[in-house]
């Protein structure tokens, strides 16, 4: 049971009346991921149509390589455990443990970061090169995005775990938590993308 | 009927709320962001009816001698985009569901009141950039579909800033849906069940997961639709390879659940009115939450129902046809128990009760169209003409702005603590009425016998049944005169409202009008039956 600011809010207005309801910020984000997904439900849906009824023109190119995303892939599976370890080592107080996971999980992240740009600095097509072309920088664009988000606020999230004065205690592991949950979402929707756009 | 109230309920002025500056801050008060949502979808309304207005008038004659067919393109494209996006969906959502769902659920506010004033204030901005550009390069002109590649064609500058536009209050929507699922299912008070919750908390939990589930494959569709015409990718371009179809799909996915969006708060809403003003039970309570629920899982899966002309498949036009027709069934549910919830009733004939019936019989017209206009033979022969214009006019004006006026008369002594002049409000009702249906009736004809619609210019034959249109248009624009008339003199010297003037049994209407700050002087009241009217007098016996 978690006393929200709205509710603290209340007991200054009215001392009388000492309500606390439960934390559902989780829950909130919970949709909002699923509104997320949703945005990349139609990226995908648009690029399968293509892929069933558009067929690539004459002469034109669109072939990728399978060792660098497979290496993203890798790279972003085990960000996911070591946020998890981060998260675990903040359960039991050990903020330095945590924060040195944390720090290794963004490292990942934009190790996972240049990996992408590296690939679209060698692959033979460009973004107006043909349709497929398009929807695969689309895709990989918003989802790039995504993670550049996610290093960012993992990057926050380990300076608030900082020892003397950081906000993020095993009392307060909400921030913590929710960046998790978005960086696995991160992470899924990184799989299913891998396996529609390069495997299939 | 069982209604726990706080004993110690006492009159603390100190938290009644003051100020009329307020509605211009960040306010995080649920009930100021819902009037701020009103006032300015209201405003928004006044534009977009002039812009209608301005149509009309072009229409009166069959050359396009008011306004340059570019001109009128921008007009037809805008007053779309203003009605849907600025009025209705924020007024019928964000306003009553603001003001309204946390007293239902016996809340202090909102789930996430910083989220809601956010989502607020991400629609003034979006709604003055899309007016004003119209004065940059002209505003977009491919109506509010936005169909490639008549959107990539035209001027860019326009199209963009629709984009934008449409992009943030997208945004604004999606963090209003989530605020609403999170405010009915997690903040109801505890001993309030889902079961004994007032139907528009119903209908704001199955809307606010058409809008989660469906508004951003429309942010990602229109993502795709800007980088077709700014960094000129193909998506959408057949010459660059690109398919046109696939927009409509994904265009349809978000936008026909966006007239379940706009409608079914407005279900919600006449659920709320017409118990309290006929004196009756509302009929029906489970089998209208498993409407609403099946309306939300049908409107998933009907929207290439708009596309039948776009070459869809057979097998495709076949699922739509039987998928949409289906929704029918549940709209129809709701319909009876609206009826059998006046049947034999104690109605009050007064302006919220005349128009809520005026949305009955209207919605029926609507509705009934809507069923034609799902079969496949008939829809080719009326595709893209007045007939579809006549249809959804009745759907989302004869719909759901009538319950929008009816929701103010019911509400506003409630939100000012003042009663509105009956007298004004029935006139506005005549008006409204007759003008809407003399507006919007001989278009189902005009539609039946080929007229194109979108177009400045129509064959002379049509001229003197577009003529009658207009002049119910000029009804419906005069109309707008006696409400707001009838508002300012109520809230100025409106007489005292005192906190229950309809002996409501909803919980908005146990505090006090205008309601304190935090909603409750004490404990918020537990409301088991929303409903119970009737029961005093066979309790008496």
């Amino acid at each position: 049971m978690t006393t929200l600011d709205s509710s603290k809010e209340i007991q200054k207005n009215n001392s009388e009346v000492n309500e606390t309801h439960e934390d559902f910020r989780m829950f909130g984000l919970i949709t909002f991921l699923i509104a997320d997904g949703m945005t990349f439900a139609g990226f995908f849906a648009a690029y399968l149509t293509y892929k069933a009824v558009n067929p690539l023109p004459d002469g034109a190119i669109y072939e990728l390589e399978l060792p660098i995303p497979t290496l993203n892939t890798i790279l972003l599976l085990v960000s996911s455990a070591t946020f998890h370890k981060a998260g675990k080592a903040l359960l039991k107080d050990k903020n330095s443990d945590s924060q040195k996971w944390l720090f290794f999980t963004a490292f990942l992240g934009i190790i996972f970061l240049i990996c992408q740009l590296f690939e679209y600095f060698h692959l033979p097509f460009g973004l107006t090169d043909n349709l497929f072309a398009s929807t695969f920088y689309a895709l990989t664009g918003f989802h790039g995005l995504h993670v550049t988000l996610g290093t960012l606020m993992i990057l926050i999230i380990a300076w608030q775990s900082r020892i003397n004065g950081g906000r993020l205690t095993s009392r307060n592991m909400f921030p913590l938590e929710a960046v998790e949950l978005y960086w696995h979402f991160v992470d899924g929707i990184w799989v299913v993308l891998f396996i529609i756009l390069y495997l299939l | 009927m069982t209604i726990s109230i706080d004993p110690q309920k006492t009159n603390n002025e100190s938290l009644q709320p003051k100020g009329w500056l307020r509605y211009f801050s960040f306010s995080l008060d649920h009930k100021v962001i819902g009037i701020q949502y009103l006032v300015c979808g209201f405003l928004f309304y006044l534009i977009g009816g002039t812009l209608a207005s301005a149509i009309r008038i072009e229409l009166a004659s069959p050359m396009s001698d008011f306004m340059p067919r570019d001109v009128y393109n921008q007009v037809l494209t805008l007053h779309g985009t203003i009605m849907i996006f600025l009025w209705i969906v924020p007024v019928v959502n964000g306003a009553f569901g603001n003001y309204l769902i946390p007293f239902y659920v016996g809340a202090r506010d909102m789930a996430f009141p910083r989220l809601n004033a956010v989502a607020f204030w991400l629609i003034p901005p979006s709604g003055l950039m899309l007016v004003a550009s119209y004065f940059v390069e002209g505003a977009a002109q491919a109506g509010w579909t936005a169909y490639p590649p008549l959107s990539i064609t035209t001027p860019q500058s326009g199209q963009i800033i629709w984009i934008l536009s449409v992009l943030l209050l997208g945004g604004s929507s999606i963090f209003g849906g989530i605020n609403f699922i999170a405010t009915i299912i997690k903040l109801r008070r505890p001993g309030l069940k889902l079961m004994q919750l007032p139907m528009y908390c119903w209908a704001m939990l199955g809307t606010s997961l058409l809008v989660v589930l469906s508004t951003p494959v429309l942010a990602g569709t229109l993502i795709l639709l800007s980088f077709d015409i700014i960094a000129n990718t193909g998506f959408f371009n057949p010459v660059l390879g690109g398919n046109v179809v696939v927009y409509q799909h994904l265009f349809w996915f978000y936008s026909h659940p966006a007239v379940y969006i706009m409608v079914l708060p407005a279900f919600g809403l006449v659920s709320e009115i017409l118990p309290v003003h006929a004196r009756k039970p509302l009929f029906g309570y489970t089998t209208m939450v498993f409407s609403i629920m099946g309306i939300v899982v049908l409107g998933l899966v009907v929207w290439a129902h708009h596309m039948f002309t776009s070459g869809t498949p057979p097998w495709m036009r076949l699922f739509f046809t039987i998928a949409t027709a289906f929704i029918a069934v549940p709209t129809g549910i709701k319909f009876f128990n609206w009826v059998a919830t006046l049947w034999g009733g104690k109605i009050s004939i007064n302006s919220a009760m005349l128009f809520s019936c005026g949305f009955i019989i209207n919605f029926v017209f609507g509705g009934i169209t809507g069923v034609a206009l799902a079969q496949v033979p008939f829809d080719i022969h009326v595709h893209d003409t007045y007939f579809v214009v006549a249809h959804f006019h009745y759907i989302v004006y004869g719909g759901t702005v009538f319950i929008i006026f009816s929701s103010i008369y019911h509400w506003f002594p409630k939100v000012i603590g003042k009663m509105l002049n009956e007298k004004l409000g029935i006139l506005h009702f005549i008006i409204t009425f007759i003008g809407f249906n003399l507006c919007f009736a001989p278009q189902h004809w005009l539609g039946l016998n080929g007229m194109p619609r979108r177009v400045a210019e129509y064959d002379p034959q049509f001229q003197f049944v577009n003529q009658i249109s207009s002049l119910g248009a000029l009804l419906m624009a005069i109309s707008t005169i006696p409400f707001l008339i009838n508002v300012f003199l109520s809230v100025r010297n409106g007489k005292n409202a005192g906190d229950n003037p309809w002996n409501a049994l909803t919980p908005e209407w146990l505090t006090s009008s205008p309601p304190p700050v935090e909603n409750w002087e004490g404990e918020a009241p537990l409301v088991e039956e929303p409903y119970g009217y009737g029961k005093e007098i066979s309790e008496q016996k």
